[in-house]
């Protein structure tokens, strides 16, 4: 009697169902499946052109480098800061926590605004001496990995901190007190025990650092063959009445992000099986 | 000695968890830290440990100075409550664990690996990962990794409390013949004063960071050094102003025995198997301070445990009139602060 109470009218039920799945239908899937569509609509030639043309090409390679570098870049000082957040305490380890989720809230724009502010060569603090240098920052590819790894930051963080602080430090005790250093431990212990929260991390910030478009869109210039990553090259050749080069970028970067959330659900289970 | 603890003290934050605690612990003993939670014990283990510093003071492992060092120079087996399996490694990979961090030859790190598992009865459960395991089972893999470094000390901390009572016990034994085997200096941590009785060769009993009392178990059992240690040893009343036994006391009917004895009527009788628990609640007279004893009062009331042959043969029952007095070479002391 009480589940039948509990329960909602047929109609209802049926009608909050279609409504979540129009909601996303049309957010997410429709807009999604058109650029599919406007991809394949002369079968591959517009893959083809695009995949021939130099822009589109350099604008791949490019994205590749920077988001790679921008993983690399996180997944090491990711690892880090989580184990310094959860294993270790120290003044303003509460702020440093919140610091690191200021990327999920500032605007990607701000974020390049300000890496130009501090790093151009000709007024910020640090641009300065990096020119006297000879190392460019801004409108290069180091400043952009900087606004991608800047924007993906929390992701890794966010993922191994509350799996570290699950686990628990006895292990890595035991491991000290049977001889192991601390590398040792951090290798052979811990390491293995948040692989998947690290695996996962790494995912979501690959996909984060491919879609990248404001943050970069300030820090590069915007340059063609140059510092024109696969996300700008997607709207400057829309705006170029170049769409089917458009859509057929679009195409990729979206099918990059769904292997993505592919790999991602592969994960998943495995994650969930290997805690219990 | 084997362990030497000098002056060590310890807080954490505004909590004093040890002050100037000075302990020697002798070579090759079964030793056993006992007191209640929160009095220090566990910390002082790890202190031994390396797992955590001391404020202040020295602790010298085997005439080395090891205050300052790094628990994996130490050389000491550590075995935690929970058991602290590595979760991803199989039974055997485990108990290797130091062996290959040592870089040990693979073909004598799986020969002691081997010899372990057989002396922990875990042989056939090698290629299981842990959480395949009971318990008990991972408690004595988690022994049996201490032990596979060949550790100068072996610490224990509260080796047994997560486990259930028939486990406890088992495994209580179990280590209690393993150290005969082994020989390895020990110390273990416990709440429990039956585990500390039972199993150690020397009992430290630690409370509220100071140690109470050190001695063998005999010697705190029948003279204990203050009404703490009295009272955490085993179950204590009070009998005419002063702590005694419940099973250190004499109980017959018909009429007074020579000497000092209480005078009272049984107002509760509990059977637990073999024996059997009396509560007497004495009458308004004294024979000894003269009519200094107040009446019946929850304060009062005697507790008494006899075992049941001696109850029936006395013909005990609830609303019995009972003489109570110490039997001879009972425990007892006077009463200084509450219990």
């Amino acid at each position: 009697m009480a589940s039948a109470r509990l329960r909602e009218p047929t109609p209802v039920r049926w009608g909050l169902r279609l409504l979540a799945i129009g909601y996303v239908f049309l957010l997410v899937l429709w807009p999604v499946s058109l650029v599919v569509k406007y991809t394949f609509a002369d079968g591959l030639t517009a893959l083809t052109t695009a995949l021939g043309d130099p822009d589109v090409i350099h604008a791949l390679e490019l994205t590749a480098v920077v988001a790679l570098s921008a993983v690399a870049i996180n997944l090491v000082f990711g690892v880090w800061m989580s184990i310094l957040l959860v294993r270790f305490d120290f003044p303003g380890k509460r702020a440093l926590s919140a610091l690191i989720d200021l990327p999920l809230s500032v605007s990607p724009v701000v974020v390049g605004l300000a890496l130009v502010l501090a790093y151009n060569p000709r007024t910020g603090l640090f641009g300065q001496h990096l020119d006297a240098a000879g190392i460019e920052v801004i409108f290069s590819t180091p400043g952009m990995v900087m606004a991608t790894a800047f924007v993906a930051l929390p992701l890794v963080i966010r993922e191994v901190v509350p799996v570290l602080s699950e686990i628990g430090d006895e292990q890595e005790q035991a491991s000290r007190s049977l001889g192991a250093n601390a590398l040792q431990t951090f290798r052979r212990i811990t390491l293995p025990s948040i692989k998947w929260a690290v695996v996962y991390g790494v995912v979501l910030t690959l996909a984060r650092s491919l879609g990248e478009f404001g943050a970069v869109k300030v820090v590069s210039g915007n340059i063609v063959q140059q510092t024109q990553t696969a996300t700008l090259v997607v709207e400057s050749k829309y705006q170029g009445f170049d769409q089917a080069t458009a859509y057929s970028t679009a195409f990729l970067l979206a099918a990059a992000s769904v292997v993505c959330i592919v790999v991602v659900s592969l994960l998943r289970p495995s994650e969930s099986r290997d805690e219990s | 000695m084997s362990i030497e603890i000098k002056n060590v003290n310890k807080n954490f934050g505004d909590f004093v968890a040890l002050r100037d605690v000075s302990l020697d612990i002798p070579t090759g003993q079964l030793t056993a830290l006992l007191g209640p939670s929160g009095g220090g014990k566990s910390t002082l283990l790890r202190i031994v440990a390396g797992l955590e510093s001391a404020d202040s003071g020295s602790v010298h492992i085997e005439g080395k100075e090891a205050t300052h060092l790094p628990p994996q120079k130490r050389n000491v087996g550590f075995v935690f409550q929970h058991y602290a399996a590595f979760k991803h490694m199989t039974v055997a990979k485990n108990v290797a664990y130091g062996l290959e961090i040592r870089k040990r030859p693979k073909a004598e790190t799986q020969r002691r690996v081997e010899e372990l598992l057989e002396l922990v009865h875990l042989s056939q459960f090698a290629h299981r990962l842990p959480s395949q395991l009971s318990g008990g089972q991972r408690q004595r893999m988690a022994l049996a990794r201490a032990l596979a470094v060949e550790p100068t000390v072996l610490l224990l901390d509260e080796p047994f409390g997560a486990l259930d009572a028939k486990v406890r016990k088992e495994l209580r034994d179990w280590l209690r013949r393993l150290h005969d085997e082994v020989h390895v200096t020990t110390v273990f941590v416990t709440h429990d004063q039956e585990e500390a009785l039972e199993v150690a060769d020397e009992i430290v009993v630690i409370n509220d960071g100071r140690i109470e009392q050190v001695g063998p178990p005999d010697e705190l059992y029948d003279a204990p050094a203050n009404d703490f240690v009295m009272s955490f040893l085993g179950a204590v009343t009070r009998l005419d102003g002063r702590l005694i036994r419940p099973h250190d006391i004499d109980v017959s009917v018909g009429g007074p025995p020579s000497g000092s004895s209480v005078h009272g009527t049984i107002s509760r009788m509990l059977r637990i198997g073999f024996e059997v628990r009396l509560t007497v609640e004495p009458a308004r007279t004294s024979t000894a301070a003269g009519g200094e004893v107040a009446g019946p009062g929850a304060q009062d009331e005697v507790a008494v445990v006899l075992t049941r042959s001696h109850a029936r043969a006395l013909d005990l029952e609830v609303g019995s009139r009972v003489w109570l007095a110490p039997n001879r070479g009972a425990t007892m002391m006077p009463v200084i602060r509450a219990v």
